[in-house]
């Protein structure tokens, strides 16, 4: 298996480079390069439409790019055979922006999902990890027996979480993970991610338009615009980059070099 | 002649679309087909969907075949077998409805009620990304949704059919007994003595076949529906008009093989 191989000393885990996607003649993907060093968690800002989400399905599979390579571990995931690449998505765990919860389960089999189709834990100690998992992201277990549609958007959004995280995933995608939640329970969520970061030695992007989470969650920041990178630094020093397109963002000015263009 | 040239082009772009949807469908069911045999298989997604096609469509399925035997019986007995309707009604009953009305309304009736359902339901997962989680949470989504619907649709309408079978000769023998006074004891003895086991045998044949072709439309128009509510909508219309049409144009090549001898 890919993953058995340990990298050599300094790989990043996750690594891109040169990746391009247009969708007909719009690019939304012009050439990344994005290193990601593992057990740090990478914060990637830029505006609605700018391509963050499709950046984290191409990393995924779930959207074939047209051009470039994705490593993890130091392995281009692009050119595995579909067995391998799924092995290779096991270890990724994903928060997705609408949250994506199976509403013809329960919330606790939501959580639990994972856990159970890895077959290493029957359904009795699935539901009471469940339970855990839960509690962790500030819902009562009494929750795990709801069905999704039952729940507020922003308990959707926790329970998304939750099914994320619990199987301890090697790598954490995050898909704006506190849109939609207030301030406080945004702050849990913020802490709870670097939390798995920490304990579990995960290796984490995180997609925001929240700078004060993005400050609280990342370790590193990079900043999409015109399907590329245009800045990428540390995260703490977002406020004052220097870098006139993440100025006007990170301090959501309506006058800078970023206007707001109609999407086409 | 230009004319005859885009006419021509469109043409060939139709068969070529027709071509590459018979593929992609062909490719798709074969996938689905060979998840059956590598581990795991997901018995409860087996069970709620076997539910689904026999238990929920049961009483629909029921009153039609019995509703339909009667008129058998009644249009044959005006129509063409007055003077000899004892013993030729039975027969005209039992054969219709076990060769082909059982297999064909259940179908008909699976393919509104359940098929429908199903693209919708994935259709609503693949639009709000629930199919693409499935990927992330070490489970491939073919074999956790399309794999089990295929053999509870395939399993589940032989079983459909044999109660529209029973219901069917049922209607058609009330009527003959209760309406035109024929003798029970006689209609039955007539009933056996028409029906071959090969009619039966024919008939679940196609329920079979028809029960896979309903689950495959269902499953293939709503994992490749896109573009929110509208698109599911599409997906689901889709799936009963191609699986009504499949479902008899089926009959039609089975019966040739069988019975055109
Ligand atoms: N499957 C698709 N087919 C066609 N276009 C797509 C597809 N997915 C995304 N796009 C386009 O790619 C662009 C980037 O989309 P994406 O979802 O990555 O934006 P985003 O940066 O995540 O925005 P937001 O912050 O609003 O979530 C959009 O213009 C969108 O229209
Ligand atoms: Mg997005």
């Amino acid at each position: 298996m890919s993953g058995a191989v340990t990298p050599p000393q300094g790989t990043p885990k996750l690594r891109i480079r040169g990746l391009r996607k247009a969708f007909g003649s719009k690019q939304v993907l012009d050439g990344i390069d994005l290193d990601v060093a593992s057990g740090t968690s990478m914060v990637v800002i830029g505006g609605s439409g700018s391509g963050k989400s499709v950046l984290l399905r191409c990393i995924l599979g779930l959207i074939e790019p047209d051009a470039g390579s994705i490593e993890v571990d130091g392995v281009d995931v692009l050119r595995l055979r579909r067995r391998e690449r799924e092995a290779v998505n096991r270890r990724i765990g994903m928060l997705f922006q609408n949250g994506a919860l199976f509403d013809s389960l329960t919330v606790w089999e939501n959580v639990a999902f994972g856990l159970m189709a890895r077959r290493q834990i029957n359904r009795r100690d699935a539901r009471e990890k469940a339970g855990d998992v839960l509690r962790q992201v500030g819902l009562d277990p009494s929750v795990g027996l709801l069905s999704p549609s039952e729940l507020s958007g922003g308990m959707q959004k926790r329970v998304g979480l939750a099914r994320a995280i619990a199987a301890q995933p090697e790598i954490l995608f995050f898909d704006e993970p506190t849109t939609g939640l207030d301030p406080i329970m945004g702050a849990v969520i913020d802490g709870l991610i670097v939390e798995c970061v920490r304990t579990l030695g995960s290796t984490a992007i995180a997609i925001t338009h929240d700078m004060a989470s993005a400050t609280r969650i990342g370790d590193a920041a990079a900043m999409l615009y015109r399907g590329r990178l245009v800045w990428q630094g540390p995260a703490a020093s977002l406020l004052e980059s220097g870098n006139p397109l993440v100025d006007q963002f990170t301090h959501g000015r309506r006058e800078g070099p970023i206007s707001m263009e109609l999407r086409r | 002649m230009s004319g005859v040239l885009s006419l021509v082009a469109s043409l060939g772009a139709i068969v070529l679309g027709f071509v590459r949807a018979a593929g992609s469908l062909a490719l798709f069911a074969l996938a689905a087909v060979s998840h059956l045999f590598r581990p795991p298989f997901y018995w409860r997604n087996f069970l709620s969907a076997f539910v689904e096609f026999a238990y929920f469509s049961l009483p629909v399925v029921a009153l039609t075949a019995l509703f339909s035997g009667g008129v058998i019986a009644l249009q044959s007995y005006t129509g063409f077998a007055r003077y000899n309707a004892q013993s030729a009604i039975a027969g005209i009953v039992v054969l219709s409805v076990v060769r082909e009305l059982g297999p064909v309304l259940a179908g008909l009736i699976v393919a509104g009620r359940v098929g429908s359902a199903m693209a919708a339901e994935i259709g609503t997962m693949r639009v709000t990304d629930q199919i693409d989680a499935l990927g992330t949470l070490s489970t491939n989504p073919m074999k956790y949704l399309v794999t089990p619907r295929l053999l509870a649709g395939t399993l589940a309408l032989p079983l459909l059919v044999v109660v529209a079978d029973i219901l069917g000769v049922l209607g058609g023998f009330i009527v003959s007994v209760v309406k035109l006074g024929f003798s029970p004891n006689a209609y039955i003895a007539n009933t056996f003595s028409v029906m071959q086991p090969i009619d039966v045998n024919v008939g679940l044949v196609k329920a079979a076949v028809f029960g896979f072709l309903i689950a495959l439309m269902g499953c293939y128009n709503g994992y490749h529906s896109r573009g929110g509510a509208q698109g599911v909508g599409s997906a689901t219309t889709a799936s009963v008009v191609a699986a009504s049409i499949l479902v008899l144009a089926f009959d039609y090549m089975l019966t040739e093989m069988f019975f055109s001898r």
